[in-house]
């Protein structure tokens, strides 16, 4: 099993591995508190969904960002030129060089576009953004952006908001083999077991939106999601058993040889 | 890709409606459990049998709803620009045959009808009008989505059929998304409600949203206006054409939307009234058939009405509606196009949207993805 080491990332540590997003939720006190609830400290935000001239916007407004920092996302963005252009107008009204790199040009499943979001991830760099790529779960997109500079690797669970958990597992355990930069999973975990298991596996971290928003108790929601990554973070400190596929018998068949 | 018109001639119409009427519960309750609709299991969730299981397929399109969309509402607003209109469509407020105060907005009129909705908190209008390129011209257009552009996260358009060339051109100006219904997808019914005039040309009407989509529009809005023909026919070749652009333009949102028929100043009643409960059951297949589809709803509809639909499979509605030019501004001299039935205003209806446990959300586009 992987060893627990601190989350950082482009050189600032988290103490909860646990992303949150901000979109889907009933209403911005709702998404405030579950987000309070839930004890992460990075929080996306769609720069499509919120007025960046607009001091009272609902979302901006509603979180106390001296607690989080703040990752705004392209989301929607359906081309590399689109990514750049929103994430240039996030760094002046934001007030952050950090971007989470969306690039999506199918508006139905979502699934990210690996040839642009790599071409995006170059020039964002080049400018000196912090770059955090959506991906899908695709070990050798990985490496690329990794090589490029980004600062994170972000493969997705399953298509985004689908709540479906580890459908890409055997691929996520690749990128996490071989990835030098956090690997935070990103997209389609539905239940807090899920998120665990995802730690579990060695991810630094996982970013959950849909399942707490839409949960009928946005709230508990959280808090469950935070509890179960913290015990998936022991289970790496514990040096667990691991499987086999052999039996292992308490009272071994050839202990009549001691 | 052959068009949506060659896919639409080579249907057996009457192979399908008795599909529709035959289909049994047992019928609907395979399609419920599969999850996924095919396209040759599309008229089932349309038929009586279905209607028979409402309350599972209400189930069903929330839950669908929720997982994609979230408790969120989009609101929007339209912004009449002319009630020209060389066309005599029997069942509009703006056919050309009626006797009612006429009127385009100039340029500088229609920003300002835009300031007061931009102050009510909007950011994402529609553009409507009648067919009258003469009064709403290509320079026209031009002018007023670039007056409005620094203003709206989102500009779509409501007008008239056009080429290619012509929507680029809109979409550079600051265009991002298009709404053109077919009203009814029935052809013979089609020339009935459309006497002589450019929109009695079927076909034309029917390209234009393919058009649309080559000039790389956001949003693709399709539409069949309720009440003038069997709608449970209707709906079905509605979803079908929604599909049928989804695959095509698949970089593009499909938005559908499904007016009932309200009286206009023509006073046309429907010959086809559909029930609520019918109206429900065709808003719940639709979802069932395109989860990802944004399934758009006018003020109409009743305010009590709307409020039920929050959270069943609607996503985008429009509030505070005037739909005469200039109507959000001072008393104005000019006729419009139907009554509205949720005369409430947008903090009004956002505040009902909010009491349901949802959030309503006038941004949700920004200008930076076009330009």
């Amino acid at each position: 099993m992987k060893k627990l080491e601190k989350l950082i990332i482009a050189g600032a540590e988290f103490h909860s591995r646990l992303f949150v997003g901000t979109g889907k939720f009933p209403s911005p006190q709702v998404m405030a508190e579950a987000i309070e609830a839930s004890g992460s400290e990075m929080v996306t935000v769609a720069l499509r969904r919120v007025d960046v001239n607009n001091p009272e916007d609902s979302t901006l407004s509603a979180l106390d960002f001296s607690k989080y920092r703040l990752l705004p996302n392209t989301s929607g963005a359906r081309n590399a030129d689109e990514a750049v252009r929103l994430a240039k107008l996030s760094r002046a009204a934001c007030n952050t060089n950090w971007i989470k790199l969306e690039v999506t040009p199918d508006p139905n499943y979502l699934l990210p576009d690996g040839v642009e979001t790599l071409k995006a991830a170059v020039t964002l760099l080049g400018l000196g953004f912090i770059v955090l790529p959506y991906i899908n779960a695709d070990p050798i997109l990985a490496k690329r952006l990794e090589e490029a500079g980004c600062a994170t690797v972000m493969p997705l669970a399953s298509p985004i908001g689908s709540n479906r958990g580890l459908m890409t597992r055997d691929q996520i355990a690749i990128i996490i083999e071989q990835s030098r930069v956090p690997v935070v999973v990103d997209a389609g975990l539905g239940m807090p077991s899920h998120a665990a298991e995802a730690i579990e596996m060695g991810a630094d971290a996982v970013l959950v939106n849909t399942a707490i928003a839409i949960a009928g108790k946005p709230i508990a929601m959280a808090e469950a999601f935070k509890l179960a990554i913290e015990a998936a973070e022991k289970v790496r400190l514990a040096d667990p058993a691991g499987a086999t596929v052999f039996a292992r018998p308490s009272s071994p068949l050839t202990g009549f040889l001691r | 890709m052959s068009d949506f018109f060659s896919i639409l001639t080579s249907l057996d119409t009457e192979q399908i409606r008795r599909q529709i009427e035959e289909c049994r519960v047992c019928d609907v309750e395979r399609v419920l459990l599969k999850g996924f609709v095919d396209d040759d299991e599309l008229p089932i969730l349309f038929s009586p049998a279905a209607g028979l299981m409402l309350e599972e397929m209400a189930r069903r399109s929330a839950a669908l709803t929720l997982r994609r969309f979230g408790r969120v509402i989009q609101l929007y607003a339209p912004l009449y620009l002319s009630n020209e209109c060389a066309n005599r469509c029997r069942y509009c407020g703006f056919a050309g045959d009626l006797d009612i105060p006429r009127m385009t907005l100039t340029p500088k009129r229609a920003i300002s009808e835009g300031d007061i909705l931009h102050r009510q908190g909007f950011r994402h209008i529609l553009l409507v009008s009648g067919e009258s390129p003469r009064h709403v011209s290509m320079d026209y257009l031009l002018e007023v989505v670039r007056g409005l552009s620094g203003k709206f996260a989102s500009i779509s358009i409501e007008l008239y059929p056009m080429e290619k060339e012509e929507y680029q051109r809109l979409a550079e100006a600051g265009v991002d998304g298009i709404a053109l219904y077919q009203e009814t997808y029935n052809q013979v019914r089609y020339l009935e409600v459309h006497p002589p005039g450019p929109k009695r040309d079927f076909r034309r009407r029917l390209a234009a949203i393919e058009k649309g989509g080559e000039a790389s529009f956001r949003s693709l809005g399709v539409g069949a206006l309720l009440g003038l023909t069997n709608w449970r026919l209707d709906a079905f070749i509605l979803a079908l054409h929604s599909r049928y652009l989804m695959r095509r333009f698949w970089q593009s949102r499909i938005a559908a939307s499904f007016p009932r028929i309200r009286e206009a100043a023509g006073h046309y009643a429907p010959d086809y009234p559909i029930s609520d409960a019918d109206f429900v059951q065709m808003i719940c297949a639709m979802r069932l058939i395109l989860p990802d589809a944004e399934l758009v709803m006018s003020t109409r509809e009743s305010a009590a009405l709307r409020d039920n639909l929050i959270g069943l499979g609607i996503t985008r509605m429009s509030a505070g509606s005037r739909t005469n030019p200039g109507g959000y501004g001072a008393s104005p001299e000019s006729g419009g196009q139907f009554e509205v039935e949720d005369s409430r205003t947008p903090a009004e209806v956002a505040r009902a949207i909010a009491s349901k446990g949802f959030e309503p959300v006038f941004k949700d586009f920004d200008r930076a993805f076009i330009r």
